[in-house]
């Protein structure tokens, strides 16, 4: 059945996907209403208020870009095939 | 009438083109099997062939609705930037969905032979009042969500074209109904990636367009604060949009997506972890963008037209007012391609879990000489002819809020299968018994919450609703019987 390897990881990689999820709650949160609710204050990036510019756009691009690194980096390429899988195995036991 | 032709012919051949492309899907699929259970593999499930970017393209176009392109921009005409906000916090569906189920899923799908979540529950929970529960809830929430996506449609198709509203939803039903029968899941998916672009194309075009004749971003925002300078804040206009409301969201369309069957059906169809890998990304850019464009075009258009009085005409109408009618025409398949996209998933979802999880499983009893292809084929396009024409009957008559019904649907199909599916894949515990209480508590939770209009704390019905079937699933399985070793094995959480 399944090999150790294949549980921790994925195990792993639902606990980055949390982390990047929470991260980026805090970041909407934070940003959304961190710069105060009185619209005659507020300050513009290009035509948009600074809350919508960080909350949405930078938000949004910020995470994608994250995601891609973080998946380039710590994401495994494992076989879904039983077969792929024994083989992949038997491999570990023999080295 | 003749007015509208160039507008029409773009529409009519884009609707030619989706017909085509899943006669072509059939082709590529018909003859391969003979085997009834492999066909099925095959018609429900592509044979788990997708890759990255038709995964991401499946996930995103079946998510976003009728909701995302008129009835979300259309608030956000209202309420201004608030809504905008809101709608972001759907940016993370794609990766959440795939990071949290994909590889588990995926893996035990293959296993286990699931072709459907409902397969997936029966493996998990060896119960038939699960499984039929689980059938019942989604066929019946499937149902409302469709209805919303076909008012959505018709109502479209009648802004654009002139043409009457039964006629809009007689040609929208009649093309959908067509294709995903004819094409099976592999139609499904490919008019699903073609649609995607199609609105990636389209919320660029429409977005650039208001950018323009508003006179700029700048020009725009000044323009808002004119009309009301609470269109600028987070909190939306007449501070419509609360924090404890805008919160009870990051659970019905944030967490909450973990529980929608049309999404996470989707881990079980592609071809290996490195589509998904790609498919994470390539979701995350896309839905981001299309959601951030339309709800823009909501929300600025306000300062260009700021007369359109109902909500769910904003796109439409910005669309026919501010483009050349070929254009036009071109660019309103965009919002139709998102709600056909959401259909078709549907529908054959429906087929599925009448003619496998119920039919082939319970009246032909699993044998597979009891249903050749050829009957499933049959059977198939009698569920969706019948399941689209219930859907069409109601949409006669349509409701006045669009977004509500659709947002129903959804908080519906979570409070069902929310727990059975993220704690089956997580929790050794989790049993029969907790599911089956879940479900129908979770369920009923959900029902009087929203007919008694009943708060908690602010939050809308979804919230209480996820706590008490959470509450009862793990309840529920400490008092059943842990599932045999065996068993756990299978789902690696021993």
């Amino acid at each position: 059945m399944a090999s150790k390897k294949f549980l921790q990881t994925t195990k792993r990689e639902t606990m980055i996907i949390i982390a990047l999820y929470l991260l980026f709650f805090v970041w909407w949160y934070a940003t959304a209403y961190g710069f105060g609710d009185d619209p005659s204050q507020y300050d513009y990036i290009l035509g948009f208020p600074e809350w919508f510019f960080y909350s949405c756009i930078v938000g949004y691009v910020g995470i994608s870009f994250i995601l891609w690194i973080v998946i380039r980096l710590m994401f495994k390429d494992l076989p879904l095939d039983e077969e792929a899988r024994e083989a992949e195995k038997e491999e570990e036991k023999n080295v | 009438m003749f007015d509208n032709v160039p507008m029409v012919v773009p529409l009519v051949l884009y609707f030619a083109l989706i017909m085509g492309v899943a006669f072509f899907g059939n082709r590529l699929s018909a003859g391969k099997r003979t085997d009834t259970a492999d066909f099925m593999e095959e018609y429900f499930i592509g044979g788990r062939s997708m890759g990255g970017f038709v995964l991401a393209m499946a996930i995103i176009t079946t998510y976003t609705s009728a909701s995302s392109f008129i009835g979300g921009p259309g608030v956000a005409y209202n309420l201004g930037l608030g809504w905008i906000l809101l709608s972001m916090i759907q940016v993370p569906t794609a990766f959440l969905t795939l990071g949290v189920l994909g590889k588990r899923f995926a893996l035990i799908a293959r296993r286990t032979n699931a072709v459907t979540i409902t397969d997936f529950i029966r493996a998990r929970y060896g119960s038939d009042l699960v499984v039929v529960l689980a059938s019942l809830s989604l066929l019946v929430f499937f149902m409302a969500s469709m209805l919303a996506q076909f008012i959505g449609g018709a109502r479209l198709f009648e802004t654009v074209t002139g043409y009457s509203y039964q006629t809009g939803l007689l040609i929208f039903g009649l093309t959908v109904v067509i294709y995903t029968t004819v094409g099976g899941f592999r139609a499904v998916v490919l008019t699903d990636t073609i649609q995607g672009v199609m609105m990636l194309l389209a919320s660029v075009a429409i977005l650039c367009a208001v950018v323009a004749a508003g006179g700029g971003v700048e020009n725009i925002m000044r323009t808002l604060y004119t009309i009301d300078p609470k269109l600028l804040t987070p909190t939306g206009a007449g501070d419509s949009i609360p924090k404890p409301f805008i919160l009870s969201f990051w659970v019905l369309v944030g967490v909450g997506v973990l529980g929608l069957p049309q999404t996470t059906q989707k881990c079980l169809g592609y071809k290996d972890s490195r589509s998904m890998h790609n498919a994470m990304v390539i979701g995350t850019v896309v839905v981001g963008f299309t959601l951030l464009a339309m709800h823009l075009v909501g929300a600025m258009g306000r300062a260009v037209l700021p007369d359109i009085s109902v909500g769910d005409l904003a796109v439409p109408t910005l669309t026919v007012r501010l483009m050349s009618p070929f254009w036009a025409g071109i660019f309103i398949a965009g919002p139709l391609a998102a709600i056909m996209s959401t259909v078709d998933s549907m529908l054959i979802m429906c087929s599925a879990a009448i003619v496998k999880d119920l039919y082939f499983h319970y009246v032909a009893k699993n044998d597979v000489k009891a249903l050749s292809p050829r009957k499933v084929r049959v059977m198939s396009l009698i569920v969706t002819a019948t399941v689209g024409a219930l859907v069409f009957l109601a949409a006669l008559r349509p409701p006045s809020l669009l977004v509500w019904i659709n947002l129903f649907a959804f908080g519906g199909l979570e409070a069902v299968f929310f727990c059975p599916t993220l704690f089956g894949l997580y929790w050794r515990r989790a049993n029969s018994t907790g599911a089956a209480l879940s479900m129908i508590c979770g369920a009923a939770a959900f029902f009087w919450f929203n007919l008694t209009k009943t708060s908690v704390l602010g939050t809308t019905a979804i919230v209480p609703t996820l706590v008490i079937a959470i509450a009862v699933f793990i309840a529920g399985s400490w008092l059943g019987k842990e599932e045999s070793a065996e068993k756990l094995r299978i789902f690696d959480i021993q």
